[in-house]
């Protein structure tokens, strides 16, 4: 269903679009395909969802947003589903996944992102989401980040053009 | 100092990038503004690294298998041991956070089998026990950020 050319494509995408007038068309020279058969898989790519979305990717601590907070808590197996819909209905959160629970070290099977500008701010709106779903008497912690040792669009290579795809190191 | 036409191209095409041989023709269109304006200002906003980039985001473990990681390192280690993890290609994201486990990373690999080899490389190497916490589900729907210019 999705053949060696549309991993090339994907790699190719994750490096980002060229600013040219006709971007797929650089693409599709590399891929030796017409600018129409790129546009057409990458459609079909988006419709599939293995592309979740396509556009301007920001930089959120370029652009202010240093008060960047990882919420994770121990929340019941069973409402997980209806607590984490609830949870992500709040415009301030950006991301929300479940992840397994690793026994008494790390309990927690629930997991959002808030990022803001200011952490006296985050932490009110981190109440205000507590209180909102039902989760104060949850196990929680509040990891904020620190430094960025690392951050890029993730490297979709397959072993055999590993040099070719790396890119914004 | 970001100019409306700035804050509209950060803000509105992160969901809605149109899919057609000319893509910034068409952001032009909805704009009012030359195509050729579109192209400036989104090569000074990359110059400046306000976008990291115009492209696509991949569904997890939809072309490949990935997980986050967690390590829990002694502070006066943490920047050697988050060196030696930034050297693996099939490392994206690499954090530190504020916690006990303090430092945070994304693997990536093509099949689970190199996923698990990675992880046991870079434990011999670091002399660490990572923490593996792959996505059970992705239950967020609201995708794109929305910028606040305000304050």
């Amino acid at each position: 269903m999705i053949d060696e050319i549309d991993h090339q494509l994907v790699a190719l995408l994750q490096q980002g679009l060229p600013l040219v007038s006709r971007p797929y068309t650089v693409i599709a020279e590399k891929l030796k395909l017409t600018e129409d058969e790129v546009l057409v898989r990458v459609a079909l790519l988006k419709q599939r969802g293995v592309i979740k979305r396509l556009g301007v990717i920001v930089n959120h601590r370029r652009l202010g947003y240093r008060a960047n907070a990882m919420v994770v808590f121990d929340v019941s197996d069973i409402l997980i589903k209806q607590i984490a819909e609830h949870v992500s209905q709040f415009s301030f959160v950006n991301l929300c996944y479940q992840r397994p629970r690793q026994g008494e070290p790390w309990p927690y099977n629930l997991y959002c992102m808030i990022h803001g500008k200011d952490r006296q701010k985050v932490l009110l709106q981190l109440e205000y989401l507590k209180e909102s779903c039902g989760l104060k008497q949850c196990a929680s912690e509040v990891l904020f980040s620190k430094q960025c040792f690392k951050q890029r669009g993730a490297l979709y290579q397959r072993s055999s053009d590993k040099e070719k795809s790396v890119i914004n190191g | 100092m970001l100019s409306p036409l700035h804050k509209q191209l950060l803000n509105d095409f992160q969901q809605n990038m149109p899919l057609s041989a000319t893509p910034y023709q068409d952001i032009a269109r909805v704009l009012g503004v030359t195509e050729d304006e579109v192209l400036l200002v989104f090569q000074e906003l990359q110059d400046k690294q306000f976008i990291a980039r115009i492209g696509s985001v991949i569904a997890p473990n939809s072309i490949a298998v990935s997980s986050l990681m967690a390590m829990s390192v002694p502070p006066e280690k943490l920047q050697k041991t988050a060196a030696i993890v930034n050297q693996y290609p099939e490392v994206n994201h690499n954090y530190e956070r504020e916690n006990r486990f303090n430092l945070w990373f994304v693997l990536i690999a093509k099949d689970d089998q190199s996923l698990q080899e990675v992880i046991a490389d870079i434990e011999l190497k670091t002399g660490y026990n990572t923490l593996y916490l792959p996505l059970i589900a992705d239950y967020f729907i609201n995708l794109g950020f929305e910028i606040d210019f305000n304050d």
